[in-house]
């Protein structure tokens, strides 16, 4: 520029009252939180209840929500137009009485299509709920190319084949595939001309550099990056703001944050589309305005209240396939709220304990996905408010700090349920998982799955004798580990080249560094399922049961076995090396943009579709029942009680295992303590116990099984009952009933 | 080796003493309460054979969750007659900086016990009636050996929490409990008296073992009973 003004100089009249710091120089909105949150170490008595505008305008959505419910779970969906920023005319609930507005399309809740994941998607979803997409968007994607339509040109005969035998599910192969956080705040901030000035400077140093594959692609990105910001800009004028430049105040604060995330879910459907780590960001501006006297306490948790309002009406169109997977209908919209700064100092400030309040102040909910990020160093009446709020609710879930620091450093958040990343630095590649049993059966047949009766991978014959031998077992298991991962990581890398090239993230990349770190996110289920199959194996007495043409399809296992969850050094052992083996195998495949690869033992709700595909296992487990979630030991075979069982998990290392292991853990009020004080502080206690301990991720219900039982029963008795699944709440009405007895016959920790 | 009989293991234990603690059930106990909520216990020769340092490596590894007021709790079955071994287990704990809790019926006092009680850090005492023939009746032991044992708990200094169980019928007047309330009362080691309502949970163990539930014909005492027969104790509030 010809006549420098600095930033600071520019901005002054919008940042006046903050610390100035690094955070002026260029984008860095750690910088400007480091610089300028304010502590809060005190009790939760400052917090305020909801205000009567508040109540009418949650009244008037929960009015929204039972509609939706009597209507299948969908409301409404807008056939006609494809969904993106600028394709809806405004929209409200109550146009007087919001004060954070804007909608995903022209009606609350109404679901847009988005076609761009996979057109045949788009329209199934549409069907299924009795509607039909338009002649005008069938036609315009006649002509277009979708990611699905890439992937599928690309895909091998035996990458189908994996995914038909269900042997990998849940690919992002025909939707979106999400995870990624752009960093909405820096919006806010910065205001969209900065951030478009920068991205523009960006593209004009790739074009000074060599024009080949990377760079043209990566131009070409930051067009579109370029281009949709501009959109942004239209669709909050259409709302009547102006977010050109920085929020003046903590309303407008919110609402630029709160339209750059809307933009990204206009754009796009990924399958966790995740805030980040707002609220203390916004706790800077509520300190400020309080100082010049702008606002109170109450007004500063009725915006709070208001924008997740606005985020528990967040919707995409899905298929009933997709639901078998994700159940519930989730968004993951995970806001991570907590942790501690690299020098130590607690993030917690007021604004943390307003987001939390939301749950008092509108009622439990799955969305947003509150996640608190756990450390040891947690002001002891925080812990103790979020102890108390997992009781009363249901609703949150603990990760870590303490570990993730280390990696993520004091600004990541989570993406999804447990998949931590530096907010607008890191994005993920996500890969669903594949299916550790199936592996295991396949690696005893020769490549023969008893489900389908289908041949895949490396063949031979069966294993041969009355007995499985477990160092044979275990040579076989190296060579199709191998094999599959080698096919995983392939198969990975088509679907996030055709993803970039056909459904890119333009909204949600223009908000990260264009200089991003990529990691690729792999997965595994039925860990506990293997670990305690190869302990059967190893510790008693497996005989194999064959048909007719000699392939194994059962197993009759006598003697006893140690079984993961019992802090029982035999099997833990044998689950830490799967997951050490599996990364290990995986990082020797290269991946698509030199992406780091990363794995998580996490299922969402596919633990039920996955056991339903995989034939019976030597640890007991008959055909088609379902495997725990995540890393959860299965159901009742924990006999030494709740810590042995969380002792387990917590020995499963996060260095071989980056994108999180997940544990859902469910007592009974009775066992927690007798008054709502002791089952405070005794859940403080299990809880630092476990993190102490390494563990990563923690998924809290305190409640009575009898509950969910009546609730499966008569659903409409419970409309609003959140339980949290695996990395993530639901409505438990949500879930399918198939889902729901799942849930109901996971161990609920009990008084002896 | 030192070794103990006990029937099971449970490492998150929030009802049997302060905080989170790890509870051991041991095996065997010589009474034959008619409300008994662990029958398979009380066999002498039941249960399984765990050593001193296989028990001290579970205790250890669930250290971590205690925080500031949890730790470990014996209980049974009855835990004095394995004495010896639980005074040992005792001493471990308080090398590791472990909290110590005995489940007791107080039914039995020795040289063992009065060396367990030198390192027992509260005692969870069971008053399980209140006059000496319902003693006999459904207990099997006279009154005069838990009131024996609460004050060998007072010589030596232990901390103690009184506990009774509430049968409709047997022990559910307002004089009975009054009096629980007031042997709490007399005693300043005692830091709590506290009514636990009858559950008949454990109905089918009885059916498993092939023995009779002598209390089967009682009803379960609901919540309510509890909390308006604890007005009638002064010293109801866990400290």
């Amino acid at each position: 520029m010809e006549n420098f003004v600095s930033l600071s100089e520019r901005f002054k009249d919008y940042w006046e009252g903050f610390k100035p710091g690094k955070w002026q120089e260029g984008i860095n909105t750690r910088d400007f939180i480091i610089t300028n949150f304010t502590p809060y170490d005190g009790e939760p008595d400052f917090l305020c209840g909801p205000t009567d505008r508040t109540k009418a305008l949650n009244e008037k959505l929960g009015e929204l929500f039972r509609k939706e419910r009597e209507n299948g779970g969908v409301l409404d969906i807008n056939t006609e137009v494809v969904s993106s920023l600028c394709t809806y005319p405004a929209a409200y609930l109550d146009k007087e009485n919001e004060l954070i507005v804007g909608y995903q399309t022209d009606k609350p809740l109404c679901r847009g299509v988005n076609p761009f994941g996979g057109i045949r998607m788009a329209r199934s979803a549409c069907e299924a709920y009795g509607y039909k997409l338009s002649d005008k968007v069938e036609e315009h994607f006649e002509y277009r190319t979708t990611h699905n339509d890439g992937v599928f040109r690309v895909y091998t005969d035996e990458m189908k084949l994996a995914r038909h035998v269900g042997i990998i599910t849940g690919l992002p192969d025909a939707y979106g595939r999400g995870r990624i956080i752009g960093d909405y705040r820096r919006v806010a901030l910065y205001g969209v001309d900065y951030l478009i000035e920068q991205k523009t400077l960006d593209k004009k140093k790739v074009g000074e550099g060599t024009m080949d594959v990377d760079s043209i692609r990566l131009s070409e990105e930051l067009y579109q990056q370029i281009n949709f910001l501009n959109k942004m800009k239209q669709m909050a004028q259409m709302y009547g703001y102006d977010i050109s430049m920085p929020a003046r105040n903590t309303r407008e604060a919110i609402q630029w944050t709160y339209f750059a995330y809307l933009a990204s879910i206009k754009e796009q459907n990924g399958a966790a589309m995740s805030l980040g780590r707002t609220s203390t960001f916004f706790d800077i501006y509520v300190c400020r305005d309080m100082e010049r006297g702008l606002i109170t306490e109450e007004q500063a948790q009725e915006l709070t209240d208001d924008f997740v309002m606005k985020l528990r009406s967040a919707r995409h169109l899905r298929t009933p396939e997709y639901n078998e997977l994700f159940g519930g209908d989730p968004m993951w919209i995970t806001e991570s709220v907590g942790g501690i700064t690299t020098n130590g100092v607690p993030l917690v400030t007021k604004g943390s304990y307003r987001m939390l309040n939301t749950l008092y102040n509108l009622g439990s909910s799955p969305e947003p996905n509150l996640t608190v990020l756990w450390s040891e160093r947690l002001p002891e009446p925080f812990k103790k408010f979020c102890a108390k709020l997992s009781i009363d609710t249901d609703s949150i879930q603990y990760e870590n700090d303490d570990l993730m620091r280390m990696e993520y450093g004091d600004d990541y958040a989570i993406a999804c349920c447990v998949s931590a990343m530096k907010v607008g630095k890191q994005m993920q590649f996500f890969g669903a998982r594949f299916n550790l049993p199936k592996l295991l059966l396949l690696a005893i047949n020769g490549g023969y799955d008893n489900v389908t009766g289908m041949k895949l991978g490396p063949q031979m014959e069966p294993v041969k004798g009355d007995k499985l031998d477990y160092f044979e077992i275990r040579v076989r298991l190296d060579i199709y580990r191998e094999w599959l991962c080698k096919l995983y990581v392939n198969a990975m890398n088509v679907i996030h080249y055709m993803h970039d090239k056909y459904a890119y993230e333009k909204t949600q990349m223009a908000l990260h560094d264009t200089d991003v770190d990529r990691m690729m996110a792999f997965g595994i289920a039925g860990l506990s399922v293997m670990a305690d199959s190869l302990s059967a194996i190893k510790f008693a007495n497996v005989r194999p049961i064959r048909d007719e043409n000699g392939y194994i399809v059962d197993f009759e296992t006598t003697g006893d076995f140690p079984k993961f969850g019992n802090d029982d050094n035999r099997v833990d052992k044998i689950a830490q090396s799967i997951i050490q083996r599996v990364s290990a195998e995986l990082c020797k495949n290269p991946t698509y943009r030199n992406a780091r690869h990363t794995l998580s033992a996490l299922t969402i709700t596919s633990n039920v579709v996955y056991g339903k595909k995989t034939g019976s296992t030597p640890d007991g487990r008959k055909k088609g029942e379902p495997f725990a979630p995540g890393a959860n030991p299965m159901h009742n075979r924990e006999t030494k009680g709740a810590i042995a069982s969380l002792n387990s998990v917590a020995k499963l290392q996060y260095d071989y295992c980056k994108d999180g292991i997940s544990n859902t853990f469910s007592i009974v009020p009775d066992a927690l303590g007798k008054t709502d004080e002791q089952r405070t502080e005794n859940l403080v206690a299990i809880l630092s116990g476990y993190f102490s301990n390494y563990a990563h991720h923690l998924n809290v219900n305190v409640l009575n099984k009898e509950t969910l039982m009546a609730a499966y029963e008569n659903p409409d008795a419970y409309p609003n009952l959140t339980i949290r699944v695996s990395g993530y709440a639901v409505n438990f009405h949500k879930l399918s009933k198939e889902q729901q007895r799942e849930v109901i016959s996971r161990t609920f920790h009990t008084a002896m | 080796m030192e070794k103990c009989r006990y029937s099971s293991i449970q490492t998150l234990g929030t009802l049997d003493g302060p905080g989170v603690r790890f509870v051991l059930f041991l095996q065997g106990c010589p009474l034959h309460c008619g409300y008994c909520h662990n029958p398979e216990t009380a066999d002498i020769n039941g249960g399984n054979e765990i050593t001193l340092d296989e028990v001290m490596d579970q205790v250890i590894r669930c250290k971590s969750y205690f925080g500031k007021k949890g730790g470990i709790t014996v209980s049974g079955g009855e835990p004095l007659l394995q004495a010896r071994f639980v005074t040992r287990l005792f001493q471990r704990c308080h090398e590791e900086g472990i909290n110590t809790c005995l489940d007791t019926s107080g039914c039995m006092y020795n040289a063992d016990v009065e060396r367990l009680l030198a390192v027992t850090d509260l005692c969870l005492l069971d008053i399980k009636m209140t006059n000496d023939e319902d003693y006999k009746n459904h207990i099997g032991c006279p009154i005069a050996a838990p009131l024996k044992f609460l004050e060998m708990l007072k010589a030596h200094g232990v901390d103690t929490w009184l506990r009774q169980v509430i049968v409709k019928g047997i022990n559910d007047s307002e004089q009975s409990v009054g009096k629980f309330g007031r042997l709490a009362n007399a005693y300043d080691n005692v830091k709590l008296a506290e009514l636990l309502p009858f559950r008949k949970l454990c109905s089918s163990k009885y059916e498993e073992l092939g023995k009779p539930f002598p209390f089967a014909q009682y009803p379960e005492t609901d919540s309510e009973l509890i909390k308006n027969l604890s007005r009638f104790i002064d010293k109801n509030v866990q400290p």
